[in-house]
């Protein structure tokens, strides 16, 4: 049993049917329900709930402040490699772009280490392309041996790895592992990821099953919002973490947005995604998942990120570097996507601060992973 | 109002702290001074115990607060007493509440595993003061362990729901030979005002001060209720009747 057979019983037109024939009646009726589920979800991102954006931001508001407080958890990310074998069409790091490609050694990770340390992070999220020969499970456990000496919590976002390589991450103090499934369209994902070990949808569609079962304390989901209609995605990625939730009970969930953005030689958003319905998906969220960590990358603007910090948000980056080497070399490798919201941490620190907040470094001690195998 | 023991330390006021959740750390600091607290709880998680200026630390520093650092984070026994001990270490001191919740969804705690490192903690000397479901036969079961004190929920963590174990509570209360720290769930002064008035010991308040619009006039606001709650215990209220006793349909046979 894996998601993969919950999956099966949902059409994609079906749901995206449902979603558009939502009517104001179901959203009132929704909003005022108890306790929400995931038909709930999909009410709350119809196009008829556009018109509640404004209660569903209060009660976003309110319910994140009771689970969270008024606290913002601080990650930075450290891209490890560019190097991949995997053709996406819409990502900077595709095997067709024709950039320099660079894979940190041990020494550039110390040197950005360093930096990241020195801005006062205490969780760093790793990063890399898929690239299986040179960036894979024997390099990764090298280079997480020296970075667990400087942080607290270590995140990993690279390519989807076996059962038996989470189980080394977890051994090695790994706290969360994320994995976007990019979309749940089968077709269309077959589409933009023509070639390499990603356009094996299902091998990807079970991962968090496989990250679920040696104990990860959390796990990161996603879709790349512009691949294909980000309501029906949503639906599906939210299916998701309602499955994952009930399996991997212990496990903690978080969901991201990356929305598309430009990079170098890259498609055009199939499916253009405002503002506003980001954070009507953000809202949808929170509603239906009090308990979800929400987490909003440097991908968007200063003024959205500003709003969005009390609005039903939990973990954010800043002053980040979306290419290795990015914070404390003068080499630029090219970097995955262009950040848009280019302050650096202190400055963004403040701007948390301004707004009622308190930024949070700390919140995970490395003295809970010695036992946890 | 009498003032509260637990173990080797005395408390004037029986409202304790917890002390995440605040916008920020002045405000955390504002908060306490005015709830006249004397016991804050602190996640070990959150502080940075390498470091010399862990900024949640700096600022509880405070010559009447005692703190209590917690467990959260572990999911079980053997976590929680690795957790205890290297925070008896970077804190100087032997007082834990343990916490092991496996479910982050609801933040149950897991009763099995509480026992299991409060008899560890005892035995290696901490003050343990568990955080638990309101299970009257689990506080016996800790108390012949050597649990300091027993904390059951009201309701489930940051709910601000009430009371709503009050039933369960009153039995642990009558039972109990350790104090009864009623945590979590407590949403508004008037709760905190009914759990001492039921005979709490005292109650542990953190959501419904930290996430207040004010949260410095609602620690006051607490810290009132508190106080009247317990003298209403000392004072010993007025029973509650059905009815007055009016006449006596039943007996006045007797005496005509």
């Amino acid at each position: 049993m894996s998601f993969k057979s919950v999956f099966e019983q949902y059409s994609w037109n079906e749901i995206q049917h449902r979603i558009y024939n939502t009517t104001q009646e179901q959203v009132v009726y929704s909003l005022g329900k108890k306790s929400k589920t995931l038909d709930d979800f999909l009410i709350l991102l119809s196009p008829a709930a556009q018109s509640f954006l404004e209660p569903m931001a209060q009660l976003s508001q309110q319910l994140t402040q009771k689970r969270y407080g008024k606290t913002i958890q601080m990650y930075a990310p450290m891209y490890l490699s560019n190097e991949c074998q995997n053709i996406c069409t819409y990502c900077g790091f595709s095997l067709d772009n024709k950039i320099p490609r660079k894979t940190l050694n041990p020494f550039e990770i110390e040197k950005e280490i360093a930096f990241i340390k020195a801005q006062g992070y205490d969780h760093i999220l790793l990063v890399s392309g898929e690239a299986n020969y040179t960036v894979n499970i024997h390099y990764f456990e090298k280079a997480i041996r020296i970075i667990k000496l400087h942080f607290s919590t270590i995140s990993i976002e690279v390519q989807p790895l076996t059962e038996e390589e989470y189980k080394q991450l977890h051994n090695l103090g790994v706290h969360a592992v994320l994995v976007y499934q990019e979309t749940y369209h089968k077709e269309v994902y077959k589409k933009y990821h023509p070639k390499g070990k990603k356009s094996n949808f299902e091998f990807r569609l079970d991962t968090p099953d496989r990250i679920g079962k040696v104990g990860i304390h959390k796990i990161g989901l996603g879709v790349l919002l512009g691949l294909e209609d980000w309501r029906v995605d949503s639906f599906f990625n939210a299916l998701h973490i309602d499955y994952l939730q009930k399996t991997y009970w212990q496990t903690k969930y978080s969901v991201s947005f990356p929305r598309l953005r430009p990079a170098e030689g890259v498609i055009e958003p199939n499916f253009v995604m405002e503002d506003k319905d980001l954070v009507q998906l953000i809202c949808a969220y929170r509603i239906w998942n009090e308990e979800l960590e929400i987490s909003i990358s440097t991908r968007e603007s200063e003024t959205f990120r500003n709003h969005i910090i009390s609005l039903g948000v939990t973990s954010m980056s800043a002053g980040s570097k979306t290419n290795p080497g990015g914070y404390s070399m003068n080499e630029q490798a090219l970097e995955q996507f262009e950040i848009s919201d280019t302050r650096n941490t202190d400055t963004f620190k403040r701007q948390i601060e301004i707004s009622g907040y308190e930024p949070v470094w700390k919140d995970w001690d490395s003295s809970f992973n010695t036992l946890s195998r | 109002m009498k003032p509260l023991q637990i173990k080797d330390k005395t408390f004037q006021s029986r409202l304790f702290l917890g002390t995440g959740k605040f916008g920020s750390p002045q405000l955390m600091q504002e908060a306490l001074i005015h709830s006249e607290t004397e016991l804050v709880t602190v996640a070990l998680k959150r502080i940075d115990i390498n470091t010399k200026v862990d900024t949640t630390l700096q600022a509880l520093q405070h010559p009447n607060w005692s703190l209590l650092p917690n467990t959260s984070g572990a999911r079980n026994a053997a976590e929680a007493v690795l957790a205890a001990q290297l925070s008896r270490e970077a804190l100087e001191t032997n007082w834990v509440k343990l916490e092991i919740h496996p479910d982050p969804k609801y933040l149950l705690p897991d009763p099995i595993e509480t026992l299991k490192a409060t008899e560890q903690l005892a035995k290696l000397g901490f003050v343990v003061l568990p955080y638990i479901h309101a299970d009257p036969v689990l506080c016996k079961r800790l108390e012949e362990v050597g649990t300091a004190a027993v904390m059951p929920l009201g309701a489930p963590i940051g709910t601000n729901k009430g009371l709503r174990t009050i039933d369960f509570i009153e039995i642990i209360i009558e039972n109990s030979k350790v104090p009864v720290i009623v945590d979590a769930g407590i949403g508004a002064p008037s709760d905190a005002a009914k759990a001492m008035e039921i005979g709490a010991d005292a109650v542990l308040v953190n959501t419904a001060i930290a996430i207040a619009q004010d949260p410095i006039k609602m620690a006051q606001a607490f810290a009132r209720a508190i106080e009247a709650g317990r003298m209403a215990f000392e004072a010993k209220l007025a029973p509650i009747q059905n009815s007055a006793y009016a006449s006596s349909p039943l007996t006045s046979f007797l005496f005509d």
